[in-house]
């Protein structure tokens, strides 16, 4: 478990979540409710703090230095949070097989709401700093257009497959722990700016995700239940023998998790699906015919994690 | 479609070469014979009702007690939800050889190269069938149950 | 510069000229505040120290963190090690934050030769110090960066807080003042005592 945060380090909750789901898939167990929604609010704050770090490195590779600067400044207030309930800021090994491992300390989902408060209209800013900057719409607009026959065929996931067009999200079409209770829509690129599933789509896909997050994590903070945190399961865990692939939606795109069991203690084989993998692959398809200082741009738009492509 | 019914379908497309299957289990799979995975997959891909047209993952896993390696192609649709199928094949382990996918997949490029790369999985007809991950003059595929740790690389001690 | 180093290398030239009147033949005084006088060592010693040009060389999770001690909150400019360079060549420091591959570390080797003179390595987080958690089992991964170079402050922590990595830095400034300028960085290593062969 502790390896999946290591993985995509952006985003380790959700890492975490992806492997949890595969397990408790093989097990059959229950999980108390009020672990998912702890769940989801983290996996979700994790999602916000991701896509701060990625628009604003895009905005880095871009040539713009500024931006990076605001959205760290919003991201560090998130790791507080983080570490506020799990002591950790970047590995956070949170979610843990049949629940969480620690509850939310007194007051900490208020200092979210809080948090919500103060996020929102930062949202307008990196708009008005870099969304509508005339430099970045020229230097990402109609640059490495994925059409969405490419992006299926590639695999693609994520905001890279949202960004051309296709409406596809696990959290919507292929609901996992309790994200079907919850009210929130898919973005899409749309091509304002040029094609549809230019790099300006891809980015603007991760902002309009970001507003998404906050609805989410509003409605779950406003619907959590008291109760325990964690399922009772055997200190020594054999799960029984078989096989099964869970995915679940990280920043990055789909995420999944292959495990074949024998029946002992420790996994026989265990797989994953990195959705930076497969993103980066269809990288040659998208990038013909491009300048090279466009390259830069189209790998920022790609947003890989080399943790998650080598693993 | 139900998988039941994807499955029928398929059973009916191709008699000989269906071994097994159970499309109403916790995860849906079939198992095929390596010999014709290109066909089956390619039905089931361009068949429009059933559009399994996202591939998942491929995975490689090594059942050195059987003497064999079992190759896994997870495939999932976009325009219908539900239909997801896991695709085995097992092969023989000493000279594990597969046709390759790639001309329908080019998210399968990548999968083949690192199936091989850790496995050892020969895809036949790939265009690029090198070493993805681990240097090219690795020796040995780390992922095999019976892989010795090497001593050194390059004059760089292990342990 | 700084006053307090004004104040440890010659505290007996420097007089107030707010107390004392101007006595021309004292350099200190004829000058006031404005001239220092400063052995040439220590004097290239805190230049080199105060401006450290760190390289960006992000290899895993600990380079997020790498990223956030640069950035906003914890400002990594303040210590004067923030100027990120792409290339070796602009660079003295290495910070090598990250899981190194047996793949990665020749190139990392070649990426250190190519940096100028003066030249130093920090190891950032257990898997560059000893392979961290792939120490057991990583059959790619190298057991500890300084198998291939040289690595003068190691940073532990899985991975280390933004406060570590200001703390190795400063620990790297003073390990910086304490060496001499006409001795070669590279001579004070001795690469018998560290190869790889005995190392272990």
């Amino acid at each position: 478990m502790p390896y999946t945060d290591r993985k995509d380090y952006c985003a380790s909750i959700n890492e975490n979540f992806g492997c949890c789901l595969a397990v408790e898939k093989l097990l059959g167990c229950e999980i108390p409710e009020r672990a998912d929604y702890l769940r989801v609010i983290m996996a979700e704050l994790n999602r916000i703090a991701s896509h701060l770090l990625v628009t604003g490195v895009f905005g880095l590779d871009t040539g713009a230095f500024t931006p990076m600067l605001h959205t760290f400044r919003e991201r560090e207030r998130v790791l507080d949070l983080f570490e506020e309930i799990c002591g950790a800021r970047l590995t956070y090994h949170y979610i843990r097989i049949g629940g969480v491992s620690q509850d939310a300390p007194e007051g900490w989902l208020n200092r979210v709401r809080e948090f919500l408060d103060y996020f929102e209209p930062k949202i307008d800013e990196y708009n008005q700093l870099l969304s509508e900057n005339t430099i970045f719409i020229n230097r990402t607009a109609n640059i490495g257009v994925l059409t969405p026959e490419v992006a299926i065929n590639f695999g693609c996931s994520g905001p890279m497959l949202r960004g051309s067009g296709v409406k596809w999200d696990l959290r919507k079409n292929d609901p996992y722990s309790i994200y079907d209770r919850f009210d929130f829509d898919i973005p899409v690129g749309t091509g304002e700016k040029g094609a549809v599933g230019d790099c300006w789509d891809r980015y603007m896909v991760r902002i309009r995700e970001m507003v998404q997050s906050v609805r989410i994590i509003r409605q779950a903070v406003d619907g959590i239940t008291e109760g325990p945190i964690k399922a009772k399961l055997p200190r020594v865990l054999k799960v029984p023998q078989g096989e099964a692939y869970t995915r679940s939606e990280t920043p990055r795109g789909e995420v999944g998790f292959y495990i074949v069991s024998t029946g002992e203690d420790k996994a026989y084989r265990m797989r994953l699906r990195s959705p930076s993998f497969c993103n980066l692959s269809v990288l040659a398809e998208i990038s013909q015919g491009s300048m090279i200082a466009d390259l830069v741009c189209i790998l920022g738009s790609v947003d890989i994690i080399l943790g998650d492509v080598d693993r | 479609m139900t998988l039941n019914e994807i499955v029928q379908k398929l059973i009916s497309k191709f008699p000989d070469n269906i071994l097994d299957s159970n499309p109403e289990g916790v995860e849906p799979f079939i198992k095929v014979a390596p010999s014709d995975i290109f066909d089956i997959i390619k039905f089931l891909k361009e068949d429009p009702e059933i559009d399994l047209s996202f591939l998942n993952l491929i995975t490689g896993v090594d059942w050195n007690q059987d003497n064999r390696i079992e190759v896994v192609y997870h495939l999932s649709s976009v325009a219908f939800q539900s239909h997801k199928l896991a695709i085995h094949a097992f092969l023989d382990r000493k000279a594990p050889r597969i046709p390759s996918i790639c001309g329908l997949y080019g998210a399968a490029n990548w999968h083949e190269r690192e199936t091989y790369d850790l496995l050892g999985v020969e895809f036949e007809g790939h265009p690029d069938m090198r070493r993805m991950l681990l240097p090219d003059d690795w020796e040995g595929h780390p992922l095999r149950k019976d892989y010795q740790f090497p001593e050194e690389y390059h004059g760089i001690k292990w342990a | 510069m700084s006053d307090s180093h004004n104040e440890n290398s010659n505290k007996e030239n420097l007089t107030n000229p707010m107390t004392k009147s101007a006595n021309p033949n004292i350099p200190g005084e004829r000058y006031g505040n404005q001239v220092i006088l400063t052995t040439l060592n220590d004097f290239f010693s805190w230049a080199k120290a105060s401006s450290i040009w760190p390289m960006q060389f992000g290899l895993a999770c600990c380079a997020i963190e790498m990223m956030a001690t640069a950035a906003t909150g914890f400002d990594m400019d303040r210590f004067g090690a923030a100027v990120f360079r792409s290339s070796p060549r602009q660079s003295d420091l290495m910070i090598v934050a990250g899981t190194v591959t047996f793949k990665m570390g020749e190139r990392i080797k070649r990426l250190y030769e190519q940096m100028p003179e003066p030249k130093y390595v920090l190891a950032m987080g257990g898997c560059a110090i000893n392979g961290g958690p792939y120490s057991l089992y990583g059959y790619h991964v190298v057991k500890g960066v300084d198998r291939y170079i040289p690595v003068d402050i190691f940073v532990p922590g899985c991975p280390p807080r933004p406060e570590q990595l200001l703390e190795g830095i400063i620990k790297l400034q003073e390990l910086i003042r304490q060496k001499e300028l006409l001795k070669r960085e590279s001579m004070i290593y001795d690469p018998k005592r560290n190869s790889p062969k005995t190392n272990q």
